[in-house]
């Protein structure tokens, strides 16, 4: 027998299975950044200077000079979310050829913010501030590092449905709509912890 | 669906299968393992308590050589550095790869499709991924025993700054605990979906028997509680690999020497985190055995259970409370008397729900014509031994008591009353209730009643010392069991008394393996009793014994009434079924 409601929606409670499966993963995902913010709280309410000062100093002067980067890395990550969702409207549309695009668009969007993420990570890293340096350093490897681990995952996934994937488009389009929607929904979260990270770790200092 | 009925191989039936049925067993049998290593590690330590640095018999040999491996000085006896990973392992074998595998991945896996009249999890390969999460996360923990420097030991709670120096053990602890956390996510989520999408139709909120309830609210529980555990142990990992301070406060001395590391840290950011999941973890042991217990209360005192929606209410309401409560365990910690005050006004508060069940569940026994079988003798131990672990909880919750009894053998009675007879008698209750539909054969019930009452005897022989020693100030934790200390003398006698009460209950298992192999060897009669107990709900009166493979149902069952309707005046039967127009 089959499994219902793994494409259309159950009636009374107007979800497929996998878009509530998705909200349960997002709501544990939340938890997992709340906890990792509890411990910045926690850590900065604690410290007597913050940044704290450490063998090399403060990284306040190289924070300012990176705060350009992570503002372009910002808007891209916004721009990747619109054109997630403009992807998933394309399909809801019947459009084969702009899916493609919108979908290409925002996997090069994200690959351009691990580009950024690399430089910035290694000029840090050349000037001695690695996450042993203090705990600002700690938090903010540790952070940005989950939150880009997020990004690549995110980023097979979405290959994974402009390539090999796509070849459900031409037997169950619903359902392939239904796994670009819940993609979709996994990528506007990834970009929200962003647009939380970015003041957190960047401007207030 | 004749198509899909074609010979699947032996890897893709038994080993990697989708079937939820199956997945529930291995779930089963791989944790009842895990459970009886678990138990081995505290029979070899209660030797060492009993009988300090002297041979353990049997397995001195086999600890000789583990000693050596690990690099510790040992002549058969179990040296304290040993004694100290033996402990830590105990706690996370039986927590995470014992006791939550029985009752949310074998239980919650086998019974929650067959009760809500679901063709299967609602993802099913998701649900085959979480097995075999959860056994990689159980090798490495088993592995770790193997490294020099021994398996983690610093605890099941881990605390740095210990952990955060401790030996490599750890790293493999924190991997172990990665895989197992992603396991229990991708296990509850499914076991949310299945309960929200794939009820039977008719099966409305309030006719779910309360076993679903419990295991909904358990699996919301993981959810939300696991990921700031997976946040902390992240964290200990880059403070173990990449030498940061997240728990490490400036200034520590190791070894007479200053730290070398950046510092800045906070221990208590760790328990923080760790009690954020470790409390609300309390109650995914305890509520999904209180659903098994439910069933065959109601079962067997042939009445409808008293207080449904009470219990469905008290169960969420202790679900949302038990993430307010987590500080209580920390009263020591120097947190500060607003925390205190806060957390123990909560701790008050969630025992309110706690008591509400217990009470709906000896108030269900009233006036019932009770059949006392081997999972009613199970159901109905079950409510005292949890009656003392939750009591006994009482004075621990306010912080003034908890001065003198904070880490004394007194906690350790406590909560073992919670979680030993607590959960596992209602795993052993689950297991003689569901046997027959699993396997279509009924357990001897002689063998039965023997393995209960010995085991009841025993479980008490082992915990109720716990109380008076803890009560005089014995610590826990300690490789002499207090020997050493003039103030514990007056109740050492004691250590021998659970030790023995230990090895017995370990003998007091064997009825119940014999009674498992002999059962399982037995031909099956032609067309067994789909259900024996006379029982309502869907999975004894819709499916034949064992269920169908892939699909469970021969029709999609449809609920027409609650899950208890039980002795319904005016009908022919005791019992009618929740299926039955």
């Amino acid at each position: 027998m089959e499994i219902p409601y793994n494409v259309e929606l159950r009636e009374d409670t107007g979800l497929y299975n996998s878009k509530l499966g998705i909200w349960l993963f997002l709501a544990s995902e939340v938890m997992l950044f709340g906890g990792l913010f509890s411990a910045y709280i926690l850590l900065r309410t604690g410290a007597p200077v913050w940044p704290p000062i450490g063998e090399h100093g403060s990284i306040t002067h190289l924070l300012t000079e990176t705060i350009p980067h992570a503002t372009f890395n910002t808007v891209i990550l916004i721009l990747s979310s619109v054109t997630m969702v403009m992807a998933w409207m394309s399909l809801r549309m019947k459009d084969l050829g702009k899916f493609k695009l919108y979908l290409g668009t925002t996997i090069v969007c994200a690959i351009i913010f691990l580009v950024v993420k690399y430089f910035e990570y290694s000029h840090k890293i050349h000037e001695g501030f690695v996450p042993s340096h203090d705990t600002y350093m700690a938090l903010y490897f540790t952070l940005t590092g989950l939150h880009g681990v997020h990004i690549l995952g995110g980023i097979v996934v979405l290959a994974y449905f402009f390539g090999p994937g796509l070849k459900m488009w031409d037997v169950e389009p619903q359902r392939f709509t239904n796994r670009i929607e819940i993609v979709g929904l996994y990528w506007h979260f990834v970009d929200l912890v962003w647009i939380f990270l970015f003041p957190t770790l960047y401007l207030l200092n | 669906m004749s198509d899909s009925h074609h010979e699947e191989s032996f890897w893709r039936k038994y080993i990697f299968s989708t079937d939820h049925k199956v997945i529930g067993i291995q779930y089963g049998v791989t944790a009842l393992l895990f459970l009886f290593f678990g138990f081995s590690l505290m029979m070899v330590m209660r030797w060492q308590l009993a009988f300090p640095d002297t041979a353990v018999p049997f397995v001195g040999g086999l600890i000789k050589w583990l000693a050596d491996l690990n690099g510790f000085a040992s002549d058969g006896n179990l040296p304290a550095d040993l004694y100290n990973a033996f402990g830590a392992m105990h706690g996370t074998i039986m927590i995470f790869l014992g006791v939550v595998p029985l009752v949310v991945g074998a239980f919650g896996n086998y019974l929650v499709p067959l009760q809500i009249g679901a063709v299967d999890m609602a993802f099913p390969k998701l649900n085959m991924s979480s097995y075999w999460v959860y056994f990689i996360g159980g090798v490495i923990m088993f592995a770790s025993f193997f490294l020099p420097g021994g398996a983690a030991n610093s605890g099941w709670t881990s605390y740095p700054p210990l952990s955060d120096i401790a030996t490599t053990g750890q790293t493999y602890w924190l991997l172990g605990m990665v895989f197992l956390i992603t396991s229990s996510l991708l296990g509850s989520i499914n076991i949310i979906v299945t309960i929200v999408q794939l009820r039977a139709p008719g099966l409305t909120w309030m006719r779910l028997p309360f076993f679903i309830w419990s295991q909904f609210v358990t699996s919301f529980l993981l959810v939300l509680a696991f990921p700031p555990l997976e946040a902390a142990g992240i964290f200990q990992l880059m403070d173990r690999v990449f030498h940061t301070s997240f728990f490490l406060p400036t200034g520590l001395v190791v070894g007479g020497e200053i730290l070398n590391v950046s510092g800045g840290g906070s221990p208590l950011l760790w328990q923080h985190l760790f009690w954020f999941l470790a409390h609300p973890e309390v109650y995914v042991l305890i509520l999904p055995g209180m659903g098994i217990i439910a069933e065959i209360l109601t079962n067997n005192t042939r009445k409808p259970i008293w207080g449904y929606k009470s219990l469905v209410y008290s169960s969420a309401f202790l679900g949302f409370m038990s993430f307010l409560v987590w500080a209580h365990h920390m009263f020591l910690t120097g947190m500060g008397q607003g925390m205190s005050v806060f957390f123990q006004t909560t701790t008050m508060i969630i025992s309110v729900p706690s008591v509400i069940i217990l009470s709906c569940f000896m108030l269900s026994l009233w006036g019932g014509s009770i059949r006392f079988n081997t999972p009613m003798l199970f159901a109905l131990g079950w409510i005292p031994m949890f009656g003392i672990g939750g009591l006994t909880g009482l004075p621990l919750g306010l912080s003034t008591p908890d001065i003198h009894l904070h880490d004394t053998y007194y906690v350790i009675g406590h909560f073992h009353y919670v979680v030993a007879p607590g959960t596992i008698f209602a795993i052993f209750a689950g297991i003689y209730y569901w046997f027959p539909k699993i396997t279509g054969k009924m357990l001897n019930e002689t063998m039965g009643k023997i393995h209960f009452y010995t085991s009841f005897i025993f479980m008490n022989g082992i915990f109720w010392p716990m109380f008076i020693q803890g009560l005089a100030g014995v610590s826990r934790r300690l490789a002499d069991g207090g020997t050493s200390y003039a103030h514990a003398q007056d109740v050492l006698n004691w250590n021998a008394v659970m030790s023995y009460s230990a090895w017995l209950l370990a003998l007091a298992q064997i009825p119940f393996i014999i009674n498992l192999i002999l059962t399982l060897k037995k031909e099956r009669e032609a067309n067994p009793d789909p259900n024996p107990w006379k029982a309502t709900t869907i999975e004894w009166t819709d499916t034949t014994s064992p269920p169908l493979g892939h699909g469970n149902f021969e029709k999609v069952p449809t609920a027409h009434r609650g899950p208890y309707e039980y002795s319904v005046p005016g009908e022919d039967s005791d019992f009618t079924p929740q299926s039955q127009n």
